[in-house]
């Protein structure tokens, strides 16, 4: 069972239209959405969900206010400043210690679950998808990305599917780091950018951190070839395999517009030229 | 006057919007990077960073022979952090959220704190207008703490502009919550527009006056101003797709360094901010 996950450090390089091109083109393969916070995979994919079921994790405090005795103790305590004047707690800055639960003289704080989120099995017209939608506002969101790679990998089994591609998140994080634990590479897709390029170096740098062989490729690398090269020459001094470039092109807006993968939307583009190439010295990373 | 831009889907404009912004407005601006996960501004500001200080979050250290492996600490510890097993005390110190709960139950007194690092905050300045950022050290999960950390740079008196990290979860609250006006960053797009929704759902949440600024406003479709219309949600800005905008961006250079005409737009930007918290 080989992973490829799919970030980039920076966000709006193309992971995403990337991942459903690559959906397009792989065989025997799950779909899974790892981008929990702003998932976008769907839009494309135009998933039917089989199962829904609501993520819980983490706790929020609420003081009884009848049992209160507006001691204080919480407030002295409470390290998120989440318990206000009048001793009501501010949902938003609870960050689910308890600690002011564990020590209220009057045991008047309720600690209750949080539902931060659903998550979902689907089908789509390449393949089964695990994807998910983290609550707004909602913390866990690492674990909700632990969550649908574990549920991918069962679905993997049970269907006998020797691939997954997951779609990461931007940023080198909580989520980024749930994202590629573990996975059998990672694929970096940047820009020929500055913000691109040094965003890149950071998530390359988060990937040799946690031991995760990782691959890159330049999207919209004829923006600026100055700027692809020196993120080539980057790559190769650090260890990371340059596996292709595409080209600027604004079909992959066009067939996102019309949820369809670049290959739908054109048969023979030169962006999906690059993207065959790109998927065929992946397939061969890969052992497939 | 603070000022959050946020976006909902990366890559959308939030930097290049939060740059400018500042750039206009010059005198008095403080520009304050909280995407700190991956922070860009600095290489639109290019300011010279005098400071340096690297940032820790308080983490438990077990004082081995004062401890009697009661195992209360792990029993509070909501996160895993720490955990007696066997007459040994172990501390995951990645796990710890530095909520103090072990230090404070310990009957045997036997747990201080010491730092872990987060990663560091930079102050510099350009032309006049004060830059302030957080780097997150590579390998460290959470970011909250940090942007929290940097928003403490904001001083009253100042226009504050915060350049926020994409999404709409935790580092994304803690960069906007408290802020006077969210400028939301959008692309008239599927992904630009789904995103979008996400983050004016955040927005509400907390409570903020927001407006729109529509990136590449000539690709992709009409939905974008469409959900605008029906949320009368002001469109406060639209910058077209330009190569020229993208070749600049892509050498890190301002827009309007090499637009000039754009900074009269970014001042109009601002003024159309400050009629809309009066």
């Amino acid at each position: 069972m080989e992973e490829l996950t799919v970030i980039s450090g920076k966000g709006g390089t193309g992971k995403t239209s990337l991942i459903a091109a690559l959906a397009y083109l792989a065989e025997n393969k799950v779909l899974c959405d790892a981008d929990v916070d702003a998932s976008d995979l769907h839009l494309i994919l135009d998933p039917n969900v089989n199962q829904s079921r609501d993520f819980r994790s983490g706790f929020t405090a609420a003081i009884a206010k009848e049992k209160c005795t507006e001691c204080g103790l919480c407030r002295n305590l409470c390290r998120w400043q989440a318990i206000r004047d009048d001793f009501e707690v501010n949902p938003i800055d609870c960050e689910g210690c308890g600690v002011c639960v564990y020590f209220c003289p009057e045991k008047a704080i309720n600690f209750t679950e949080n539902t931060c989120g659903q998550w979902f099995l689907s089908d789509t017209r390449f393949g089964p998808m695990v994807h998910a939608r983290l609550g707004i506002a909602e913390e866990n969101s690492g674990k909700l990305v632990t969550l649908v790679r574990q549920e991918a990998r069962k679905l993997a089994d049970a269907n006998n599917l020797d691939l997954i591609l997951t779609d990461g998140p931007p940023g080198v994080g909580c989520p980024v780091i749930a994202s590629i634990g573990g996975a059998s590479a990672v694929l970096i897709v940047t820009e020929p950018t500055v913000s691109g390029r040094h965003d890149m170096e950071r998530v390359a740098q988060l990937a040799a951190h946690f031991k995760v062989p990782a691959l890159i490729c330049v999207n919209k690398f004829d923006l600026n070839l100055e700027q692809t090269r020196d993120i080539e020459n980057y790559a190769e001094e650090s260890g990371v395999v340059s596996i292709g470039r595409i080209p600027f092109d604004p079909i992959f807006t066009q067939a996102m517009v019309l949820a369809q993968t670049v290959f739908e939307y054109e048969r023979n583009s030169q962006a999906g030229k690059a993207v065959k190439a790109i998927w065929r010295n992946l397939s061969s990373r890969l052992g497939r | 006057m603070v000022i959050s831009v946020a976006s909902g889907k990366g890559g959308t404009g939030k930097t290049t919007v939060a740059v400018n912004l500042a750039l206009s407005i010059g005198a008095n601006v403080q520009l304050l990077d909280c995407d700190v996960e991956e922070p860009n501004a600095h290489l639109f500001m290019k300011p010279v960073f005098a400071e340096t200080q690297t940032v820790f979050t308080p983490i438990p250290e077990v004082d081995e022979d004062k401890c009697t492996y009661c195992g209360k600490c792990g029993e509070i510890c909501r996160f895993k952090a720490i955990a007696v097993v066997n007459q040994t005390i172990l501390v995951f110190e990645a796990l710890c959220h530095s909520c103090g709960g072990c230090v404070e139950v310990c009957p045997a007194n036997a747990i201080t704190e010491k730092g872990r690092e987060l990663g560091v905050i930079q102050r510099g300045h350009r032309n006049g207008i004060e830059c302030v950022h957080g780097k997150l050290r590579v390998g460290e999960a959470m970011s909250p703490p940090l942007v929290k950390k940097v928003r403490a740079f904001a001083r009253p008196g100042k226009l504050t502009v915060i350049d926020a990290p994409p999404g709409t979860s935790c580092p994304v609250i803690a960069s906007m919550k408290d802020t006077d006006f969210v400028l939301l960053v959008t692309e008239p797009t599927p992904f630009g527009l789904y995103d979008l929704q996400l983050a004016v759902g955040a927005v509400e949440m907390l409570n903020i006056p927001c407006g729109l600024v529509i990136n590449r406003c000539d690709l992709g479709d009409n939905k974008v101003k469409e959900y605008a219309d029906a949320r009368k949600l002001p469109i406060l800005m639209e910058i077209p797709f330009d190569r020229q905008i993208a070749e600049a961006y892509a050498r890190g250079a301002a827009l309007v360094e090499v637009m000039p005409e754009w900074k009269h737009r970014f001042l109009e930007l601002h003024h159309a901010i400050e009629a809309i918290i009066k």
